[in-house]
């Protein structure tokens, strides 16, 4: 196995603490932000970190939760790998919901917990659990450190390993007589793991054939994904989509890959995707998937999605290749990488007759639904038409945060995002309460950016603490709640599937202003279209976080749908006439 | 020793599909891989019909023979989880077509029944077993072969009062004349992708 030296490290030897090499080493990896709350297991690092008051800035979160979110939307709005601590218990199991996020969204995060003295292993003493084993099947990898020698060799492959390849989160467990011990350090980052190939060798015949397809295609069309963004290949996609002329959709987390007026951007996929995006797969002869991961929520029914189409997969990780969808053509490796070589083999083109089909199909999903979510008629306030008005000021040059439920989607359809990086939602996992510790992350990442976050009364609720946090950083983060007053995407379902049968999806909510006032956050409420306008100039003047609560329309729908099990060809674009 | 069993056997059409493969990772030795890598068996519901890990022939790297009974798809789907892992080097996996496999099993029988009648020492002759140890209370045999042989000894000398049992897992190696994962791990450390 060789290693490589960098002529950028430092090989210096210090003797210090396991607690300080930990800091060295995060500075070592270019760290400069963490998020997390203290404790006893890890307090020997917290003391080792009022060391490093220029080099380390230091997010204190009301839950371990909200740290690990924070960290999740720094990463996703910066591109570097979030860090967090937490300390060993509670500390970490409370990590899990926000570790398990990240490895459904391939975020690159490095969360670091406290853990007992490495002789109370297995002991069950005072705020010990087996965080390893717990941590295994939603981590990339993880590793216990047990003793101090081993600190800067584990976290340089912890950096390694959370962001190469496809990225995802690590945990690093340490010890506290780890964290106390005094040993010679010395810093190497990590450059190969021999068991780990993050970037496999392109194998050019699938390129060649794949150039081959597309250029004797009639109706190609590309589903395009986050492995766009995570792979920084933007201007590669974009060369690639304008050479072919080939209408791209996006997923959720691809969103922001383009901007959403380019021309060939014929929407969202998904089950609540735009209209003619889904139909199209099943009408196309080549479906080119780029940097995604033909998720269930885009295939719906797998048994009849593109069966017609030869189907080229561009995909870092080999595991995803023909774990869903009948492969004809893998090419496997970093789109970075790979959209060049292939952009360099296919002919200049356009396929106009075949992009108007979508567009045609558009009018329909227009005077269905469209119309209706951005210009209501009826008196109560739609999430569609508040999220228009947002866009009409902030014109693209936001960052879009969500949480989870019908506010998501709206959010993901309407709003309009024009440079990459700029929408942060949980999409694999969907998890509830992402949105607030999220935003905050995504704040502390982008500062001279307006983050606008989109939240509902439920998932607001779940990690509400966090107004603390944000008030003790005083992030500007703009906080629109879209208040329906009920956990609306199942309530959805109810009133579709369920027969109106509204089980436990009624909330009976606090006064959210008067909460976020006693958090020290400025609030108002709307709850007359007529006041609207105004309150959003006012949120978006305002120089410090604000919360903007927003009263909406109780039924108001998610449409279209794609329902579950149904193949993509059955949206329905309203609720079924009784 | 005995080269074929006579039991027919099923073939994956009556089997729904399912037939018997052998998987094959060759890992780094580090604690705790072997929990990763039960992990996928568990998430897709899939159960372990036996599991070998010990040091392979290459200093260092561990093998690990996990023996399922499934179908080809859901079998490559594992494999290239458990290939993705960051401590497993190579995964491969097997019909039992491709493999010369074995497993070991012991057998504790009282020594009263031993001497009482022939059958046990003509039993023992038939299967190629053989005798490892006898005390005065017991005599302990063991056989090596395939699972349906050490299974019909099984069944053999229960009818003698069969006192203790045990059996391994699997072990085996590919009818390739080539060593696959010598070839790969040459190739890796020539190849040093960043």
């Amino acid at each position: 196995m060789k290693e490589q030296t960098s002529t950028v490290d430092v090989p210096k030897k210090i003797r210090t603490t396991g607690a300080n090499a930990v800091m060295l080493s995060l500075i070592n990896e270019g760290v400069d932000t963490i998020f997390g709350y203290p404790g006893g297991a890890i307090m020997p690092i917290y003391d080792a970190l009022m060391d490093h008051p220029e080099k380390l800035r230091h997010i204190l979160t009301r839950h371990e939760q909200g740290a690990v979110h924070a960290a999740q939307g720094y990463a996703r709005v910066t591109g570097k790998t979030g860090v967090c601590f937490a300390t060993s218990g509670p500390g970490a199991t409370n990590l899990v919901t926000g570790i398990t996020d990240a490895i459904m969204d391939s975020t690159p995060l490095v969360c670091i917990t406290g853990q007992v003295g490495a002789s109370l292993l297995g002991t069950d003493a005072f705020q010990e659990t087996d965080v390893i084993g717990i941590t295994m099947p939603i981590t990339k990898w993880n590793y216990l450190i047990t003793r101090a020698e081993e600190i800067p060799e584990i976290l340089a492959q912890a950096f390694y390993i959370a962001k190469s390849g496809r990225p995802g989160p690590v945990v690093i467990d340490i010890a506290k007589n780890a964290q106390f011990a005094e040993f010679d350090f010395q810093y190497k980052k990590c450059r190969h793991i021999r068991s780990y190939i993050p970037r496999p060798n392109v194998n050019m015949d699938d390129v060649k054939a794949a150039a081959n397809l597309i250029n004797k295609a009639k109706k190609p069309y590309i589903m395009a994904g986050q492995g766009i963004i995570l792979g920084n290949a933007e201007k590669e996609f974009k060369h690639f989509v304008e050479k072919t002329g080939i209408p791209f959709a996006w997923t959720i987390l691809g969103a922001a890959a383009m901007p959403k007026d380019h021309p060939l951007n014929v929407g969202m996929l998904g089950m609540h995707g735009n209209y003619s995006a889904n139909i199209k797969a099943n009408e196309c002869d080549l479906l080119i998937g780029i940097g995604m991961r033909f998720d269930d929520r885009v295939t719906g029914d797998v048994s009849r999605f593109a069966k017609q189409a030869k189907i080229i997969h561009m995909e870092i990780d080999k595991a995803e290749i023909n774990k869903v969808v009948k492969v004809d053509i893998p090419i496997h490796g970093n789109v970075k990488e790979t959209l060049p070589l292939l952009s360099a083999l296919v002919e200049t083109s356009d396929h106009n007759e075949w992009l108007a089909e979508f567009k045609e199909a558009d009018k329909l999903e227009y005077e269905k639904v469209i119309k209706h979510d951005l210009n209501p008629v009826k008196p109560g306030m739609t999430m569609g038409e508040v999220i228009n008005l947002i866009n009409n000021k902030v014109k693209g040059n936001a960052i879009f945060v969500t949480d989870v439920g019908q506010h998501q989607m709206f959010a993901s359809r309407y709003c309009y995002t024009k440079h990459t990086r700029s929408f942060v939602t949980s999409g694999g996992l969907g998890t509830m309460g992402f949105g607030l510790p999220a935003a905050h992350g995504a704040k502390i990442g982008a500062p001279d950016t307006e983050v606008i976050l989109f939240v509902g009364d439920g998932g607001l609720q779940m990690t509400i603490q966090e107004f603390g946090a944000i008030n003790q950083s005083q992030a500007a983060v703009k906080i629109v709640l879209l208040n329906n007053k009920y956990l609306g995407m199942v309530r959805q379902w109810q009133q579709l599937f369920f027969d109106r049968r509204y089980s436990e999806t009624y909330l009976l909510n606090p006064d959210f202003i008067k909460v976020a006032e006693g958090f020290g956050i400025k609030g108002k409420k709307v709850i007359e279209r007529p006041q609207l306008d105004a309150a959003i100039k006012e949120m978006l003047d305002y120089k410090g976080p604000y919360l903007l609560e927003v009263s909406i329309e109780k039924e108001d729908n998610v449409f279209p749908m794609v329902p579950t099990g149904a193949s993509v060809s059955e949206v329905i674009l309203e609720p079924a006439k009784k | 020793m005995a080269k074929t069993n006579n039991r027919r056997v099923t073939t994956p059409a009556e089997n729904n599909g399912k037939q018997t493969f052998t998987i094959s990772a060759f890992s780094e030795n580090h604690i705790g891989l072997l929990n990763r890598i039960t992990i996928i068996f568990t998430r897709r519901h899939v159960n372990i019909e036996s599991l070998t890990v010990s040091g392979s022939a290459i200093p260092g790297i561990h093998k690990f023979t996990i023996v399922v009974n499934e179908t080809l798809e859901k079998v490559e789907k594992v494999v290239s989880q458990i290939d993705k892992l960051v401590e497993v080097l190579k995964a491969f996996y097997h019909t039992e077509e491709e493999i010369i496999h074995q497993e070991i099993a012991l057998y504790k029988v009282p020594t009263a029944a031993l001497i009482s009648s022939n059958s046990i020492e003509e039993t023992v002759r038939k299967h190629n077993a053989r005798i490892m140890e006898v005390t005065s209370e017991y005599t302990v045999i063991e056989k090596t072969g395939h699972k349906e042989e050490t299974q019909n000894l099984f069944d053999e000398l229960y009818r003698y009062g069969l006192l203790q049992f045990t059996r391994s897992g699997r072990i085996a190696i590919t009818k390739s004349s080539t060593e696959a994962f010598a070839e790969y791990l040459k190739e890796i450390e020539s190849n040093i992708n960043d």
